[in-house]
C-alpha cells in the first residue's frame, strides 16, 4: 500500500481543492481527511457515514470540592496554568498530564477521560474514506489524525486497495507531522506569494526530516509569475521534482460554492487539465512493488 | 487592549489584516503567534534585535542509580518514556514537560535538562514593535513557542495577535486572554464551515468576536446569512481585487499603496475598541 499526503505549510493554497479532485481521478482509492480541526474534505465530496467512533484523546483533571483544603500545591505545581487562583481547573489550559492528582496531599484530584472527537468510516462516490471532527477547542489532534490513518489503512487492506489519500492541515507541528510520517509522496501545495515561498521551504525540511519524498504544485501560478520562477528555480537547485502549476481560474470557486470538484464540475477547465497531468506525473511513483 | 485575529480555515487573510490593522494605529506591538509558519516579518522587514531560544525542560535520568522501576514511563501520558529491565529510553520531541515523571521517581534520579524547540525573535519596523516565534522543524509542539512570544506582550500599548489556522490548542493558546477576536473568512463553503467551528470555540471561552470577510464578492452569500441569524457583526469587507492579491503575493501591506484602506482599518480598530469597552 502506498501513502500520499497533500499538504502546504501555509493554509488556503488549495490542498482540499486538489486532494479532492485527485480522489476523483484515482478512482477506488481509500481517502482520509486529517485536517482534523477544521475538515473540509466532505464538503466536496458527500461521504455517507458508516460507523462513528467516539475519540478520547485526553484527560481532564476533576477536583472533589469536599476533600480539597484549597493548599494550592496543585495550582504551584501545573505547568499549564490549568489551575485558578479559587483552586478550580481550567478545562482548556488542563492537559490530562496528571501531575495535580499526584502532589495533592489528601487526594482530592482524579482525572476522567473526556471525549475530545469523532472518527468516522464513511462511503462517497469515489472510494472508502476515514474523516473525524476534533470537539472544538480540543487537543490532541495529532492522536486523533493518528487514528484517522489507522482507519484508512484498515479500509484499504479491507477493500484491497493500494492507495491511500491524505489531505493533510496547515503548519508543520503536531497534526502534520502524524499525516506525513511513513507516507511515501508528500505533495505540497503552494502559492506564487512570499509568504507561500517561505511556508513552502520550511515544509520542505519538514518531508526531509521525515524522509518523504516531496513533490511540488504551485497553485495560481499566473498570480505572480516572477514568484513561480523563484519557486522553479529553488526546486531545481534543491532536485525537488514539480508536478505542476495550476492557473488561476474563478471556476475552482464556483466548483466549491456547487461543492463539487472541478474535474466534475468544469472536466474541460484548464484547471482539471492541469490536476488529470499532475496526477499522471506522480501517479507512477504510487504504484505499489507488488503490482509490478 | 490586546486584539487576536484568528479564522479555522487557512489562508483567509489573517496576516493580511493583522499587518494593514497595525500599519493604520498608533502604538502597535504585534505578536505573530503563527510560530508554525510565521509570516508577519516578510511584510514588515523588521530590524531584528533580541534572538532568544525557546526550551522546555525534558527528563534525564541518573541511569547509574535507576533501579528501573517504570513508575517514571508508567505515569507518563505522552509515551515520553520507555523502561525496560536495563535501560530508560527518552523521546525529548513526545514530552509535554510537566514534570510528572520528576516528582514520581521513587528513588529521585530524573532531573530536568533544556531542550531547544524554537526560537523567539523581537524587532520593530518604524515606531511598530514585533514580536514573533518559529518552531524548530520537526519538533511537534508550537504551545510552549506560543506561550513565549505572549510573555512578551506590553498591556500599554495596543496589542495585535495574529493567529495560526485551525481551532485547537495553538489557536486557543494564542486567543486566551484576548478582549477581542477577528474572525477572517472568505464567502466560501469551506470559509463558513471553519468559520463555525471557530464561533463554537469563541463562545466556549466566552471571547468576544466580530467577522472581517475578505474576497467578498467571490463565493456567495452562506457567511452573510449565517452572521445575520448569529448576530454576528460584520465588521469589515475586503472585496476580491486582482490588485490587492498581488500587493499580497509581493509581501506588501496594501493600504500602503491604497491610502483610502489606512482609514478603514483605523475606523475597524476603533468599532472594536468600541465594542469592547461596552
Amino acid at each position: 500500500m502506498k501513502q500520499l499526503t497533500v499538504l502546504s505549510g501555509k493554509g488556503g493554497t488549495g490542498k482540499t481543492t486538489l486532494t479532492a479532485s485527485v480522489a476523483v481521478l484515482a478512482k477506488k482509492a481509500i481517502l482520509a481527511d486529517c485536517d482534523v480541526d477544521a475538515p473540509d474534505l466532505h464538503i466536496l465530496l458527500h461521504p455517507e457515514i458508516m460507523r462513528t467512533q467516539e475519540f478520547r484523546g485526553s484527560k481532564l483533571a476533576i477536583i472533589n470540592d469536599a476533600k480539597c483544603t484549597e493548599c494550592g500545591l496543585c495550582r504551584e505545581k501545573c505547568r499549564f496554568d490549568a489551575i485558578t487562583e479559587d483552586i478550580k481547573v481550567d478545562p482548556i489550559a488542563c492537559e490530562g498530564c496528571g501531575v495535580c492528582t499526584v502532589v495533592c496531599p489528601v487526594k482530592a484530584i482524579t482525572l476522567t477521560e473526556r471525549i475530545s472527537g469523532h472518527a468516522y468510516i464513511s462511503k462517497t462516490k469515489y472510494g472508502f474514506m476515514a474523516h473525524a471532527m476534533l470537539s472544538p477547542g480540543e487537543t490532541n489532534s495529532g492522536k486523533l489524525v493518528t487514528l484517522v490513518r489507522q482507519n484508512a489503512k484498515m479500509l484499504a487492506e479491507k477493500e484491497n486497495s493500494d492507495l491511500v489519500i491524505i489531505d493533510g492541515s496547515p503548519g508543520i507541528g503536531c497534526p502534520v507531522i502524524a499525516s506525513v510520517t511513513g507516507a511515501d509522496i508528500g505533495l505540497v501545495v503552494t502559492e506564487p506569494t512570499m509568504s507561500g515561498i517561505h511556508d513552502l521551504k520550511r515544509v520542505l525540511q519538514l518531508l526531509k526530516h521525515f524522509n518523504v519524498r516531496p513533490f511540488v504544485c504551485i497553485n495560481m501560478y499566473d498570480v505572480n509569475r516572477d514568484n513561480t520562477e523563484k519557486i522553479l528555480s529553488f526546486c531545481k537547485e534543491n532536485s525537488i521534482e514539480i508536478a505542476g502549476r495550476i492557473p488561476f481560474n474563478h471556476q475552482v470557486t464556483e466548483a466549491m460554492v456547487n461543492e463539487r470538484t472541478i474535474i466534475e464540475y468544469s472536466p474541460e477547465s484548464n484547471v482539471a487539465k492541469e490536476i488529470e497531468s499532475i496526477w499522471k506525473k506522480i501517479l507512477p511513483s504510487l504504484k505499489s512493488e507488488s503490482s509490478f | 487592549m490586546i486584539v487576536s485575529i484568528a479564522s479555522g480555515k487557512g489562508g483567509t487573510g489573517k496576516t493580511s489584516v493583522a499587518v494593514n490593522m497595525a500599519l493604520s494605529i498608533g502604538n502597535v506591538q504585534l505578536l505573530d503567534c503563527d510560530v508554525e509558519e510565521p509570516n508577519v516579518h516578510l511584510f514588515l522587514h523588521p530590524d531584528i534585535n533580541r534572538v532568544e531560544p525557546v526550551y522546555i525542560l525534558v527528563p534525564v535520568v541518573n541511569e547509574e542509580l535507576c533501579d528501573h522501576c517504570g513508575k517514571c514511563a508508567e505515569f507518563c501520558r505522552y509515551n515520553a518514556i520507555f523502561v525496560s529491565s536495563e535501560r530508560v529510553l527518552i523521546f525529548p520531541e513526545l514530552c509535554h514537560s510537566c514534570g510528572g515523571c520528576v516528582l514520581v521517581c521513587p528513588r529521585k534520579v530524573i532531573t530536568e535538562e533544556k531542550h531547544r524547540i524554537g526560537t523567539l525573535k523581537s524587532g520593530s519596523a518604524g515606531d511598530l514593535e514585533l514580536v514573533y516565534g518559529e518552531l524548530e522543524i520537526g519538533e511537534p509542539m508550537p504551545v510552549p513557542v506560543i506561550k513565549e512570544v505572549k510573555r512578551q506582550i506590553k498591556k500599554d500599548r495596543n496589542v495585535i495577535l495574529d493567529s495560526p489556522p485551525g481551532t485547537s490548542c495553538p489557536v486557543i493558546e494564542t486567543v486566551r486572554g484576548s478582549d477581542f477576536c477577528i474572525l477572517v473568512t472568505e464567502p466560501t463553503p469551506f470559509g463558513l464551515h471553519d468559520l463555525k467551528i471557530m464561533v463554537q470555540v469563541l463562545d466556549g471561552m466566552r471571547t468576544p468576536f466580530g467577522v472581517v470577510v475578505n474576497r467578498a464578492g467571490i463565493g456567495d452569500e452562506k457567511v452573510y446569512e449565517y452572521c445575520r441569524e448569529k448576530n454576528i457583526p460584520i465588521l469589515l469587507e475586503i472585496p476580491y481585487q486582482r490588485k490587492i492579491a498581488e500587493f499580497y503575493s509581493r509581501g506588501v501591506a496594501f493600504s500602503l499603496e491604497m491610502p483610502e484602506w489606512k482609514e478603514k482599518f483605523q475606523t475597524l480598530f476603533n468599532e472594536i475598541r468600541e465594542l469592547v469597552s461596552k
